[in-house]
């Protein structure tokens, strides 16, 4: 049997072709309202789940970049003491880290640079040398980290002024969760598209059982498979564009009546899109027509194929 | 155009037709007949690729059928006109869309074909009923859309199956004028039909030849009918 395709019949049934809308020659399958019905619902409300899948990958795959970001930063030690034993805390501190595993480098900031933070709080004109001022030592770590716990306890010891900022330590287990969830989300997005390739399949199936007749009639005044394939991949591949962006455009209006990220990016508050992502959601009804492009096809084929 | 090479076939019992050797020539007509059961629907699927021979050859238009894909079947039913012994329509369109329907499957412009349909509704007496859907029918009506919808392609070959399997007199000697004036248009035709008064009627009009199937095996019967 030969299967393959004239360039004309290719061109003819190429997605973009099959979104014009239907042709005259589409109406030799009848319209089946259950399974019209039944494909709309399916792309409309997968769609609906797919947009906020996608809204939950990309949120969280921001929130773990800039997690990550934060915690390549250093940590930092703060010392506080009279202003005679700053310097001599601080050399004692060095020393610890130098000899602390797990610590790559450790470097005290100058005044300038201890300048420059404050600045934006409490502008240029502040005479930094005459307020007592804690010392910043900022540490960072190598691959493996160190040990928080055991570093207080030294530091406890030898630098009684000295308080360990380890912010990195409780972001760590939040980035690999956002990873994670992340994961989770693309994982979704795949069994939503998937559940939609199986619910149009059999919607597909069905259509064509129940116009087993009509098939009869178009293959004895000279039908090709194609022609009475395309009917049929066409009317599914519309269905499951509009359906999906219906489902797009109600997923969309849930996003945006979601409450606006505070400047703190909350968890919950951040789980909009933002920027360029919003491009995102658009490409779902493309994708549910080439989804259902290629399963009512398939599905088509498979019949055809097995007919005398 | 129409080949058979000593064909059988069977349907998995024993044989149906045996031995059977054809050679349609363009422009000629055609009557098939038998006792019914005798094979003639059998042997008219051979003709246009619905089947294929279970021993010997059938080649339509010098392609044999046994290397025939789908398609070039699809593409041979454009070239030989059927009319079903059960004409089948498709129920949701009118009976002009079902008789434009091998235009429109084989990818030609129906607009453009619009007055030749009209044409051929008129021919067929279905003017008033060009809107209509199949099941509104009579019995009569389907076989002359059906006719309508075997010669819309023009093709060189028409067969047709009990064409006036259920009108009265009057309307099978209407379909059978039509028939012999598509042949006197240089179609080949063929006819499968048990009325004898129909085949009797015709050879006042037409130069036809009887085939008759009879013990499995098609004879060319005598001038005695
Ligand atoms: N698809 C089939 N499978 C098995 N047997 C079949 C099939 N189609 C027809 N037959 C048998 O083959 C024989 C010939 O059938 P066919 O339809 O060719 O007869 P016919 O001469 O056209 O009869 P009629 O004049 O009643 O239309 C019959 O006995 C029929 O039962
Ligand atoms: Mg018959």
């Amino acid at each position: 049997m030969n299967k393959r395709l004239s360039p004309r019949a290719l061109a003819a049934i190429s997605p973009l072709a099959l979104l014009k809308g239907e042709p005259q020659a589409d109406r030799v399958v009848p319209p089946t309202g259950f399974t019209a019905r039944l494909t709309l619902f399916a792309a409309a409300a997968m769609t609906f789940l797919a947009v906020f899948a996608l809204a939950l990958s990309l949120a969280t795959g921001r929130m773990a970049a800039n997690w990550s970001q934060e915690l390549a930063r250093s940590s930092t030690l703060r010392i506080s003491a009279p202003a005679d034993q700053i310097a001599a805390q601080t050399e004692a501190a060095l020393q610890v880290l130098e000899t602390t595993r797990g610590v790559a480098r450790a470097r005290a900031l100058t005044a300038e640079e201890q300048q420059g933070l404050l600045e934006p709080w409490f502008g240029p004109d502040l005479p930094v040398d005459s307020l007592p001022i804690p010392q910043l030592v900022e540490i960072v770590e190598d691959g493996e980290g160190y040990d928080a716990a055991g570093l207080r306890l030294r530091l406890q010891a030898e630098v009684p002024g000295a308080v360990l900022d380890d912010h990195a330590r409780w972001r760590r287990p939040l980035v690999r969760a956002a990873e994670r969830i992340r994961a989770l989300g693309l994982l979704s997005l795949l069994l939503i598209g998937g559940v939609m390739a199986a619910m149009i399949t059999l919607a597909a199936n069905s259509a064509l059982a129940a116009n087993a007749q009509v098939i009869a009639v178009l293959r004895l005044v000279g039908a090709r498979d194609e022609f009475i394939a395309r009917a049929f991949v066409r009317r599914f591949t519309f269905r499951a564009f509009w359906g999906a962006a219906l489902g797009m455009a109600l997923g969309l209006a849930a996003l945006l009546a979601l409450p606006q990220a505070q400047a703190e990016g909350g968890f919950l508050t951040g789980l909009g899109l933002r920027g360029w992502h919003w491009i995102w959601p658009f490409v779902l009804p493309p994708v549910a027509a080439a989804v259902s492009f290629a399963a009512t096809r398939a599905a088509a084929r498979r019949m055809l194929g097995n007919l005398a | 155009m129409i080949e058979l090479d000593n064909l059988a076939y069977s349907y998995g019992g024993g044989e149906l037709l045996s031995d059977i050797s054809l050679r349609l020539t363009p422009g000629s007509f055609h009557f098939l007949t038998g006792p019914s059961g005798a094979g003639k629907t059998t042997f008219l699927k051979l003709c246009y690729g619905a089947l294929i021979p279970t021993a010997g050859q059938a080649v339509l238009f010098g392609q044999d059928v046994r290397e025939m894909s789908r398609d070039d079947v699809a593409t041979i039913r454009r070239r030989i006109g059927v009319v079903h012994q059960d004409c089948q329509f498709l129920d949701h369109l009118t009976v002009a869309e079902n008789i434009a329907l091998p235009l429109m499957v084989s990818g030609q412009d129906v607009e453009a074909e619009q007055q030749n349909l009209e044409e051929l509704i008129a021919w067929c007496g279905l003017t008033q009923r060009a809107g209509a859907l199949p099941p509104e029918l009579s019995g009569g009506e389907r076989q002359r859309a059906a006719l309508a919808r075997a010669v819309i392609m023009s093709p060189e070959v028409i067969l047709a199956d009990e064409p006036t399997g259920n009108v009265d007199w009057e309307m099978s000697q209407r379909l059978l004028a039509l028939l012999v004036e598509l042949n006197r248009m240089g179609k080949t035709v063929m006819i499968a039909t048990h009325d004898l008064g129909l085949i009797r009627a015709a050879k006042s009009r037409v130069q036809a030849r009887v085939l008759r199937i009879a013990k499995r095996r098609l004879q060319l019967a005598g001038a005695d009918l």
